[in-house]
């Protein structure tokens, strides 16, 4: 009887223990962990201070020809 | 000097691109798993030079009916910008068929068409850059960029979804539906195809500019 039991539990180890892997195959990988782990932020705050910079930049350029319009209307 | 509201748009809307665009749910497929965010910034791309050059065709067109200069130098910087686009586009799309598809290039009837498409282009670009006479130049490129524009619709719209394709949108059933493009794209998509647009014009419009002032330089 007691042999039983013991069979039983390591039968049901051996189950149990297979199935997250079983769960696993079926799972399209995504980068769940990174974004659990919030690092998926860190792509993002690169990516704002990346387009900050350009849109800085572009705003800059709008504005030095802005300058130079007037300049020629002043001269003309 | 206060900017104007569609360029703050355009800066909303992008900043919004990137944050939503990484942070929103998207549908769990096989072969593309988190690539299917590309979506928002491959295919923006092509979208942005197509409304690009479709405004370029306009102003080519108004040219024809006004012979103002203006509509010239619209067309061309309109045009050069969505040169650009269509680069980025290329080279982006290669990037994303490395990794899902297994190389760089494949000989596909979408791949193929938006590369001839950009050698249309480059064909406008040298064709304009050959002719002295501005009068001249401005007339044959207006006209050789209706042919231009439709050429691209050709390319990149139709001869794909004749045949098949491994681009998602072709081989005979085209639409948004076939890249499991869910609701929860949708709201990211969109607004990414405005911005990216508006960011495009923004450079057009500082190029026009630009190319105003020194046709003035060389009245002078």
């Amino acid at each position: 009887m007691k042999n039983i039991h013991k069979f039983f539990l390591f039968f049901s180890a051996i189950v149990f223990s297979s199935l997250p892997a079983f769960a696993e195959q079926e799972e399209i990988e995504m980068a769940d962990q990174l974004r659990s782990s919030g690092k998926i932020y860190i792509v993002v705050a690169v990516l704002l201070i990346i387009l900050i910079g350009l849109i800085i930049f572009m705003i800059q350029i709008d504005r030095k020809v802005s300058r130079l319009e007037k300049k020629n209307q002043n001269n003309s | 000097m206060k900017l104007q509201w569609w360029k703050i748009l355009a800066i909303l809307l992008l900043a919004y691109t990137i944050v939503a665009g990484f942070l929103t749910d998207v549908p769990r497929l096989a072969i593309l798993h988190e690539s299917i965010r590309n979506l928002y910034f491959h295919v923006t791309m092509w979208f942005t030079m197509i409304i690009v050059m479709l405004i370029s065709l306009i102003y080519g067109i108004k040219y024809l009916g006004s012979q103002k200069a203006e509509h010239d130098i619209v067309a061309e910087e309109t045009a050069k910008t969505g040169v650009v686009f269509g680069i980025l586009g290329l080279i982006t799309g290669s990037v994303w068929a490395k990794f899902t598809w297994g190389a760089w290039w494949v000989n596909d009837a979408k791949l193929n068409g938006a590369a001839a498409t950009l050698l249309v282009y480059f064909a406008y670009l040298f064709l304009r850059s050959s002719i002295e006479d501005s009068e001249k130049r401005a007339r044959i490129s207006a006209v050789y960029s209706i042919f231009a524009y439709s050429m691209m619709i050709v390319f990149i719209m139709i001869l794909p979804r004749l045949t098949d394709s491994l681009h998602p949108g072709n081989g005979g059933n085209p639409g948004f539906n076939t890249y499991d493009l869910d609701n929860t794209m949708r709201i990211v998509f969109y607004p990414a195809i405005i911005g990216w647009t508006l960011l495009a014009l923004w450079i057009a419009e500082v190029r026009v500019r630009i190319h105003k002032l020194r046709l003035k330089q060389d009245e002078k």
